[in-house]
């Protein structure tokens, strides 16, 4: 049973970190390749902060508000370039962000930070927690996404310059995307410094910007559900695969392509398509 | 001569990654597609070379019949995995592209094993005392150096002297108007693969000459670096994907010695590519 509420935990993780990208690239346009730095600043942030002794539900705010200090720097970025060259100064930041944590010896350098304090809650319990953020940010995606601020968000992501010409605050929006979507990113990455309990460089890099990344895309960029459903999948996949442990890999990346080629609209698309067809024929 | 040494070896790490860039930004200024899948056939490039050049004993032929084979693989890539996907957004080639990758790579290791394979007697690694000077370089340097001046010039000849290189031009400047005038942009587009996919793997035996060692993995540097690059010179100019690799290379040659206690080399790499874009966000030669 310990193995299933493990996996459980971090998929209720991963859902929270996809979401995180969702409002970012699926929900204002900006196409990140570098998100995994900001879960990175919060699980960092929240190991620090925790073995100093900050008390548990705490400590993940103190990860939200520094990952979202760096969302915000990035965001400024993105005031200045825009689309595949946003894509690759964002995947720059991940990689500075990886080579200044593996130098620094107070970040534990390239042995990581281990024996980071427990939550103090019981494994189903910690369980039950990474479960209620994941709804909680679930709901809060789906309220921004009818929100006002969603639909200005929408309006950037369809055309810049038509909405600037609307009298929208572009850069405003665009750095708030950025700061709500790494804030929540950086309480994924200290949900899961609590959970693994150890962390270093390597659970940061450009592979898990990809990989959150596809999860986005997969279930399709800016759908809630699919993007839920998705994170859910993906995370649970590899091991599933377990058995077939040296395919697992190209199965997946098989599965990734084959889905691109198919439908590109990922499984949001899908579920739009299936509900149109059906109020079509009544 | 510290100086001049590092500056050497940042050249020919600039050489590689010239050769490999320029794949890349032909790709994206004809089809505004990020093909990370490249550096696969930058891998099989290596691959090959080792394995023909064991064959064979002659690193000349294996490198000829590598590129061709390469090349015809790349125009395999484009067939297959770009062209139904031309008119969707472009996050969706990225994608495919990045699953291409990583399944390319799975497919080596399956392969070819994981611990890699190397030349049974590695060709051309005596040094040349350069200038008389005390200053040795590898005769692989060497030819690295030559190679990346080679298709340059090549390249230059192709686009400028030649009817197919001229219509190649023309469907990168404005690919409509280039069909309505009866180029065959399909043609064009096939040409692009394949020599992309050539220089990609000559720089792919390049390496594993330098290394002596070819393994699965060795294209994951290359797979973001390019990109790098090429957004670094200006997406689609030739010309600005030459100074980017060199200025990359040398840099982070300087770089590793001077800042390495403060960063590693990709944040060297990287903190610079920042800096330049935010400077001059259409890169250093590209057009605004």
């Amino acid at each position: 049973m310990g193995y299933e509420i493990t996996l459980a935990t971090s998929m209720c993780i991963s859902v929270v970190f996809a979401l995180s990208l969702n409002l970012i690239t699926g929900f204002c346009g900006q196409i990140s390749l570098g998100h995994a730095a900001f879960f990175g600043v919060g699980a960092y942030t929240a190991a620090l902060s925790s073995k100093a002794g900050l008390a548990f539900p705490l400590d993940l705010l103190a990860a939200a508000a520094a990952a979202a200090v760096f969302g915000f720097v990035v965001g400024l970025s993105s005031l200045r370039v825009r689309h595949d060259f946003l894509a690759i100064t964002t995947m720059g930041f991940g990689f500075l962000f990886l080579g200044v944590v593996r130098q620094q010896d107070w970040l534990g350098g390239e042995m990581g930070i281990s024996a980071i304090p427990g939550s103090g809650l019981s494994k189903l319990g910690y369980l039950g927690f990474a479960a209620a953020v994941a709804v909680a940010v679930a709901l809060f995606s789906a309220y921004l996404k009818r929100s006002w601020l969603g639909f200005s968000f929408a309006a950037i992501a369809d055309d810049e310059d038509t909405a600037r010409v609307v009298a929208l605050d572009v850069a405003r929006y665009k750095l708030l995307a950025f700061v709500l979507g790494t804030a929540i990113a950086g309480i994924a990455g200290g949900l899961y410094a609590h959970h693994v309990r150890f962390i270093s460089p390597d659970s940061f890099g450009f592979v898990e910007s990809i990989a959150v990344l596809s999860m986005v895309i997969v279930g399709g960029i800016g759908s809630v559900p699919g993007v839920v459903f998705a994170a859910l999948v993906l995370t649970a996949l590899p091991l599933w695969f377990q058995v077939i442990e040296d395919y697992k890999l190209l199965l997946y990346s098989a599965l990734l392509f084959i889905m691109m080629q198919l439908c590109e609209d990922g499984i949001g698309g899908l579920m739009r398509r299936l509900t149109q067809g059906r109020r079509r024929t009544t | 001569m510290l100086y001049l040494e590092l500056l050497i070896q940042g050249l020919v790490q600039g050489g590689i990654y010239t050769l490999i860039a320029l794949g890349l930004t032909l790709v994206y200024g004809l089809l505004r597609i990020l093909h990370v899948a490249h550096a696969a056939l930058f891998t099989l490039g290596g691959y090959l070379g080792v394995i023909l050049t064991n064959a064979t004993g002659s690193l000349a032929l294996a490198m000829v019949v590598t590129m061709l084979v390469t090349g015809m693989v790349g125009m395999g890539v484009y067939r297959v995995a770009y062209q139904p996907i031309l008119d969707k957004p472009p996050y969706v080639a990225l994608i495919a592209s990045i699953a291409l990758f990583i399944a390319s790579e799975e497919i080596y290791r399956l392969i070819f094993g994981p611990y890699g394979l190397s030349y049974d007697a590695p060709p051309l690694q005596g040094v040349i005392d350069l200038l008389g000077s005390g200053m040795y370089l590898k005769q692989a340097e060497l030819l690295v150096l030559l190679g990346t001046g080679a298709a340059l010039v090549g390249l230059h000849l192709l686009s400028t002297r030649t009817r197919i290189g001229i219509a190649w031009r023309a469907t990168v400047t404005d690919p409509e108007m280039a069909a309505s005038f009866g180029i065959r942009t399909q043609r064009v587009r096939y040409l692009n693969f394949f020599i992309g996919s050539a220089l990609a793997a000559a720089a792919g035996v390049m390496v594993a000459l330098l290394n002596n060692l070819v393994e699965p993995t060795m294209g994951s540097v290359p797979s973001y670096k390019a990109l790098a690059i090429i957004v670094l010179g200006g997406i689609g100019s030739i010309r600005g994907t030459l100074i980017a690799s060199l200025a990359l290379g040398v840099i982070e040659s300087f770089g590793t010695i001077y800042l390495g206690s403060l960063l590693d080399r990709d944040a060297i790499a990287f903190a610079f590519l920042i800096l330049v874009l935010m400077w001059r966000p259409q890169g250093l030669l590209g057009r605004a």
